[in-house]
């Protein structure tokens, strides 16, 4: 559960077996929630600092079953499914993450003395904002430029796993998936009944039995 | 679970051809198929067309049905929509072309679901559906409005052919549209607007600007074996219900009855010409294997990158720069258009993940001329999935942590609207061969892009006017999305003589009689609307010159 919850008792998943969801849809979320929470692309050490940056990146500290971020970027990445480009700037999606971590520790160690994983939340946001403003120059990067890893693999690949997850479907109201019934109701303020209800002030108990009704 | 598996796991299409021992899949039946004409390697046919998205796709449709024989190639699987497409936004990326590119320059273009598609049916397959007709100035901009180039095209013949593929596509459209000449009324009525659109319509009218529905290549009602569009508004992820008007649903299947072959999974790698400097056939991988398809026409109709890439690739002793290249512009003046927004939120719910995200537009600026830049633009209302959305977040605020979280909890709240402006053709933007190689082995495309000052004054004009009219409608919490672009164009420009254009007015090359290309490569310019309609209507417009061109004897 985030720290707000605008709909409570909303779970996109009610509906896997109903009108929303098809055989390819069902096979593609399944996947995605059966991955395996262990390493297989990034070293022990990379995974360390990746589950680290992940939860700074998309912060879930009272969630009870944390989003596997780190463990679906290792998936992407193993499965060599790539942007189809690369900036000239940066080096291969592979190479660009394996780098990057590598040098964020480095950034670590020689300004912190530790490692990324193990400094309070605090100096690892000071890290990452003077990363995403590009004033670190450790010779762990190698030439890359490390805002450019930042706005061009570290958001896009991590925001990208947390928002293709059904909970942050829940958190946000996003009706998710809808093969082949679609929607009926177009117009402002207007909710299909299978479209997660939101709890306005003094409204919470009536958009809790309507989000139990979703299918 | 294996981690292929994990990432796409309805991936058939995608690990072996599906067209072949005379039959292709039937788009429209669950496991179904339709019997399709095969041709021998070493049978000549009338053409080869390499490419089957909105210029391949048509011209192979239509080139099947005036009598000649077609094998047209596509480097993408050919999909059951049906059972293939997932509502998810990751899965879906299977429809986008991701083999490996370089971007570069000042403003290097984003590649993949914007303005690449690797499938039957190219991009149409995740285009967002908006069919809309270029302003006919633009035909004559050079002569007539003072920037880029003229097309060897005449506005008045275009308009006809333009009505010819919008009743092909069954477009959902208003009654009247309020811009530019007369035009017959759409096929099908308008869509049902959302929230969304609604809000277009509000700014736009506090503004004194016209709006309208979009018109749109999805069906309000039923047509043929397309159901009518069920408004679940994943629409540049793959239609699943086949409501969409793509080249996969509308153009392909009508190709295959009238006895052209589709071969999927057939990726081009060369065109071989021979001592008089004719073409001869394409050179292509498909299962596994190098194969060469001998033809009397070659059609090259891979979009702006691709096509490029194929003609710099085929280069031989005697055409040393490329194919169709004397001029030395192939690959040059690649166009993308601007693509930027503005977005807000209401206190009202939107929720704007419900139907086409493009169903009202203002085209206002397009056709207003009292302003201090070259071009035009409009814009349309939005509907961004939630994957998307957080990446505006992060590529416009730089957002991420609690903020971005606690951002994306207004989803439902959210509106915006957003531009497709056009931008200038510069020589300097372009498409060149890297020393990398792709899995077929083949040299990577190298794409340059740099913004000029004009592009520049247009991105900030829109922006200003789009922002003007979301606080008219009452939208609060703006912010503006400045780097965003969509659409390719350009790379193989027509025009009117072999100094200074790759193509005639017909698409064929001006250096070798028997080689065209027929795709938004040709554009000379790129207009302020999307493309798809009007590379539609020229590969109709082609289909018909070479019918005329052939009967003449005057085809090879």
């Amino acid at each position: 559960m985030s720290a707000e919850n605008r709909y409570p008792g909303y779970d996109v998943l009610a509906k896997r077996e109903g009108l929303s969801w098809n055989d390819a849809t069902r096979r593609t979320i399944d996947a995605r929630l059966s991955l395996p929470r262990v390493p297989r692309f990034f070293t022990p050490a990379q995974w360390l600092t990746l589950q680290a940056l992940c939860e700074r990146i998309v912060p879930q500290p009272q969630d009870p079953d944390p989003v596997p971020l780190a463990a679906m970027l290792d998936a992407r990445l193993l499965s060599g499914r790539t942007d189809g480009f690369r900036r000239a700037v940066l080096p291969q999606q592979d190479e660009a993450w394996r780098r990057g971590l590598a040098a964020l520790e480095a950034e670590a160690r020689t300004r912190y003395g530790g490692a990324f994983h193990e400094l309070r939340a605090a100096s690892q946001d000071e890290l990452l904002r003077d990363l995403q403003a590009g004033r670190l120059s450790h010779e762990a990067w190698g030439g890359m430029p490390g805002n450019a890893f930042f706005a061009h693999r570290v958001l896009p690949d991590i925001t990208s796993a947390f928002y293709a997850h059904p909970h942050a479907w829940n958190e946000m109201g996003f009706g998710g998936p809808a093969s082949a019934r679609g929607y009926v109701r177009m117009d402002f303020d207007r909710r299909d009944p299978w479209e997660a209800a939101e709890a306005a002030p003094g409204q919470e108990r009536q958009a809790l039995r309507d989000n139990h009704r979703v299918r | 679970m294996s981690a292929e598996l994990a990432e796409h796991v309805v991936d058939e299409a995608l690990r072996a051809p599906r067209a072949l021992n005379g039959r292709a899949p039937d788009v429209f039946r669950v496991g179904g198929w339709v019997p399709m004409r095969e041709y021998a390697a070493d049978e000549a046919v009338d053409f080869v067309i390499v490419g089957t998205g909105a210029g391949g796709g048509t011209l192979a449709c239509r080139l099947a049905e005036l009598g000649f024989s077609v094998v047209a190639l596509d480097a993408g699987p050919f999909f059951r929509p049906l059972e293939d497409f997932a509502s998810d936004e990751t899965e879906q990326t299977k429809l986008y072309w991701l083999d490996h590119r370089i971007v570069d320059g000042e403003n290097p273009i984003t590649m993949g679901g914007k303005n690449s598609g690797k499938a039957v049916g190219g991009s149409t397959v995740h285009f967002a559906m908006v069919s809309l007709r270029f302003r006919p100035e633009w035909f004559r901009s050079r002569s007539l409005l003072g920037y880029g180039a003229d097309w060897p095209l005449d506005w008045r013949e275009m308009w006809d052919y333009y009505t010819q593929a919008e009743r092909a596509l069954s477009i959902s459209g208003p009654l009247t549209y309020p811009w530019g000449p007369k035009r017959p009324r759409y096929p099908y009525r308008p869509h049902e607007l959302n929230a969304a659109a609604l809000v277009l319509a509000q700014g736009a009218e506090a503004q004194g600007y016209r709006w309208t529905a979009t018109p749109l290549a999805t069906v309000s009602a039923p047509r043929n074996r397309s159901p009518p569009c069920v408004y679940r508004g994943f629409c540049r992820f793959g239609c699943a219900t086949n409501a969409k008007q793509s080249a996969l649903t509308v153009w392909i299947p009508r190709a295959i009855k009238a006895g052209a072959e589709i071969r999927d999974l057939a990726m081009a790698g060369r065109i071989e010409t021979d001592a008089r400097g004719r073409v001869t056939g394409v050179h292509y991988h498909r299962a596994q294997r190098w194969q060469f398809q001998k033809a009397r026409n070659v059609v090259v109709a891979g979009y702006a990158i691709e096509t490029p890439r194929l003609l710099l690739a085929s280069a031989s002793a005697r055409f040393p720069e490329g194919l169709a290249n004397r001029s030395g512009l192939v690959g040059r003046y690649l166009m993308t258009q601007s693509n930027q927004a503005v977005f807000g939120r209401l206190q009202r719910e939107v929720r704007w993940y419900k139907g086409p995200p493009s169903l009202t537009i203002s085209e206002h600026w397009n056709y207003e001329d009292r302003k201090d830049f070259f071009g035009g633009y409009c814009w349309m209302a939005q509907g961004p999935l939630p994957i998307e959305w957080a990446t505006i977040q992060t590529s416009s605020r730089g957002l991420w942590g609690a903020d971005l979280r606690r951002e994306m909890l207004d989803y439902n709240h959210q509106v915006g609207l957003k531009m497709v402006g056009e931008m200038l053709p510069d020589e300097r933007n372009r498409v060149t061969l890297a020393d990398e190689k792709d899995q077929y082995g083949l040299s990577v495309a190298r794409i340059t892009y740099s913004w000029g000052e004009n592009d520049k004054h247009l991105i900030h004009h829109a922006l200003d006017q789009m922002q003007d009219s979301l606080e008219r409608a009452g939208v609060t919490h703006l912010f503006r999305q400045e780097d965003d672009t969509n659409h390719l164009a350009g790379t193989a420009r027509m025009g009117f003589d072999a100094a200074t254009s790759v193509v005639n007015a017909d698409c064929r090359s001006w250096d070798i009689p028997n080689l065209w290309v027929c795709d938004g490569s040709v554009f000379p310019t790129t207009g302020g609307v999307n493309p798809s309609l009007t590379i539609q209507a020229i590969a109709l417009r082609t289909a018909d010159r070479i019918k005329e061109l052939a009967a003449r004897g005057e085809l090879s």
